[in-house]
């Protein structure tokens, strides 16, 4: 038989009908929905008198318009209040397992479907929601879809699909002491450019990738879509088997070991073909951070703002003079020690509880400083009783940070976690599109440690001075 | 609904990876339905925060009345999946935009909305660029655009969406026909593969 990929051995086997001249009919092993992709779905469920057809296998969350304030208190927004209510009766109405705002697993749809043991080896993953591929980091297929799709997916379990080529990110060598995995996914994106892998699945690969823990994994495997890709994945290993054994979810006894001899056929065949392939030396790496309003914008900590005048396509030029107008940086100058007002560690690249281990490991006997405003955002409940746990909520209080209920927060400035206009914010989430924070809002993106040490100091700082 | 030929001019907006928040804004998404969203169109590109209209945005000018064509840079639709983005687009009257690329997720949502997604290369797309307001017509039976200057350039298309498309195929209602494919598929993993149960 011919060597195939991961991404090939996982189609193959969801394939469930081909016809010529139509996509394949691919089936969909778990459907993740939130309160904010989802509505117009159901309504076309019931326009058409139409059942979700495998709820057992459909997942509810609240988390995007989800406010962070604590759950005790009213929700202030009527209409966010309104698409919470609506997911609650949507999914009492199909018989959805749904993780509400009451539940102790409530989280961000990405951070508790691996929690729960939901996310497995070679499975179809799909959500309304482009951050789907954080799921890819345990060796499955995972992608984001419309609404559309969402609902072809409710009343059908499969979707219309055409098969992706795989694009190899071999990543090599030891990072250094102050270099995360955040650093590794924003490296990849400023090589490749934000469109750079279009129409590709990015598989990782590499000795730096094998000894990533899960969590480090799903932080690269999420920004995956910032590179264009539709999705991103890490071939199962020990590490993968680890974490999944013993979840709410995942398989057990006689049924634990087939998943596990099944999933052990999943890593790509000696000899299979990749359309492109990139190689990173992680050893080379520095902390990085984004200048710009798209994250292929970043630049080593230590790097200068790029200037226009050294872009010779109009286009590419007219954006980065756009870009830094609205960000107000001047090229050439460095951006490390440029002044911040606000510091978020959340969202699902970077929420889960090794992320806030790092920022607290930097906050620890230090405080915010007194001009910044730092928020931590756990990525679900259960990351937030965790941090409890270990003291790190304390941690972060002691500091003078503000430490929240779960949610999607200032990732995207839905529930009123927002930055003001002309604000600029060190952020470890995943886009600094402009407004993406908060209208006017201007965002640095980079990893839990180096926002952790901006939050000390009020201004874009190498986390690697205070180690 | 079938999808006819376009005959508009085009509305010029040259810059590159224009995402989905900037297409429409995340506070524009709490709606539980699509009515609305036209509203929230480019809406920090549109207005300044006093809500007055921004007079060098394109699609404030007054040529752009009735321009049912969008020309923008590569990579158009970046970011997030919001199926909002097309509906937008389609509510303010946007039939179909021109680009050298489109994102994944924007290009397949905006096929399923009755928004054409055209690919054409550089030297038309800079042909087009030069060209904001002239009548650009698309005809999706024969992949052609003709250019300003005349020029018929052609664009690729997925050949089933191209059939939905035309004829108005319904995805679903086609997906739904092959239930027992489904059924068949499912029966074959009961125990197995399927470890939610
Ligand atoms: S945390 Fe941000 S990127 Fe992740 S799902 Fe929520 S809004 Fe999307």
């Amino acid at each position: 038989m011919k060597p195939r990929t991961i991404v090939e051995k996982i189609w193959d086997s969801h394939v469930v009908a081909e016809k010529p001249g139509a996509p394949a009919l691919l089936y969909i092993d778990l459907h993740l929905t939130h309160e904010v992709t989802s509505p117009q779905a159901f309504s076309t469920l019931r326009e058409r008198g139409l059942k979700v057809r495998r709820p057992d296998l459909t997942i509810g969350t609240m988390d995007h318009s989800t406010p962070t304030t604590s759950r005790d208190l009213p929700m202030l927004d009527p209409i966010g209040k309104a698409q919470l209510d609506q997911m609650t009766q949507n999914c009492k109405d199909f018989g959805i397992r749904l993780y509400d705002l009451k539940t102790t697993k409530q989280g961000i749809v990405h951070v508790i479907g691996p929690e729960q043991g939901l996310t497995q080896p070679g499975m179809t993953i799909v959500c309304g929601d482009s951050h789907t591929a954080t799921h890819g980091a345990f060796g499955a297929l995972a992608f984001g879809i419309g609404t559309s799709q969402v609902g072809h997916v409710f009343a059908t379990q499969c979707l219309l699909q055409t098969p992706s080529k795989s694009y190899a990110i071999r990543v090599e060598g030891a990072l250094k002491p102050g270099v995360s995995a955040k650093d590794i996914i924003l490296a990849v994106i400023a090589r490749i450019g934000i469109g750079g892998g279009t129409g590709t699945v990015f598989e990782y690969l590499g000795s730096t990738i094998r000894s990533l823990s899960m969590e480090e994994r799903m932080t690269i495997c999420n920004m995956s879509i910032e590179g264009g890709a539709r999705a991103g994945l890490v071939a199962p290993d020990d590490t993968t088997y680890q974490y999944i054994s013993g979840r709410e979810f995942a398989p057990k006894g006689a049924d634990w070991d087939a998943a596990l001899a099944r999933w052990k056929q999943l890593p790509t065949d000696q000899g299979a073909q990749y359309a492109k392939e990139l190689t990173l030396d992680a050893g080379a790496l520095e902390p990085m951070v984004t200048f710009g309003t798209n994250p292929g914008m970043g630049i080593p900590i230590s790097g200068a703002i790029p200037d226009p005048a050294s872009v010779s396509d109009p286009i590419e030029k007219s954006d980065l003079i756009k870009a830094l107008k609205y960000m107000d940086l001047e090229p050439g100058k460095l951006l490390q020690g440029h002044k911040i007002d606000v510091v978020f560690v959340g969202s699902c690249t970077n929420s889960r509880i090794s992320d806030l281990r790092a920022a607290a490991s930097v906050m620890k006997g230090r405080k915010v400083n007194p001009k910044v405003r730092m928020l931590v955002v756990p990525g679900s409940m259960q990351v937030k009783k965790q941090a409890e746990a270990e003291g790190l909520d304390k941690i972060f209080r002691d500091a003078g940070a503000d430490f929240r209920e779960a949610g999607c927060s200032m990732c995207l400035a839905m529930n009123g976690d927002q930055l003001e206009p002309g604000e600029y914010s060190v952020s470890t989430s995943n886009r600094n599109f402009e407004g993406r924070q908060g209208k006017g809002g201007r965002t640095f993106l980079a990893s839990p440690l180096t926002a952790a040490a901006s939050a000390v100091t009020g201004m874009v700082t190498d986390v690697r001075t205070l180690l | 609904m079938k999808f006819e030929k376009i005959e508009s001019k085009i509305a010029v907006l040259p810059v590159d990876n224009i995402d989905t928040d900037q297409i429409i804004p995340a506070r524009y998404l709490k709606s539980i339905s699509k009515d609305g969203l036209g509203e929230g169109l480019f809406r920090d590109w549109r207005l300044n925060s006093d809500g007055t209209p921004k007079a060098d945005f394109v699609l404030n000018k007054p040529e752009a009345k009735g321009a049912e064509i969008l020309v923008t840079g590569d990579n158009f639709g970046c970011g997030s999946s919001r199926e909002h983005a097309p509906w937008a687009l389609v509510q303010s009257g946007i039939r179909a935009v021109i680009s050298t690329s489109f994102a994944d997720i924007f290009k397949g949502n905006a096929l399923k909305n009755q928004l054409l997604p055209v690919v054409v290369p550089a030297d038309a797309h800079a042909e087009l660029l030069k060209s904001p307001w002239a009548v650009v017509k698309i005809d999706l039976s024969a992949q052609t655009v003709t250019l300003p200057s005349g020029r018929l350039v052609e664009f690729p298309i997925d050949s089933f969406a191209k059939q939905c498309l035309l004829e108005g195929v319904d995805e679903l209602g086609y997906m739904l026909q092959q239930d027992a494919a489904i059924a068949a598929f499912e029966a074959k993993r009961v125990g197995s593969v399927d470890t939610l149960r």
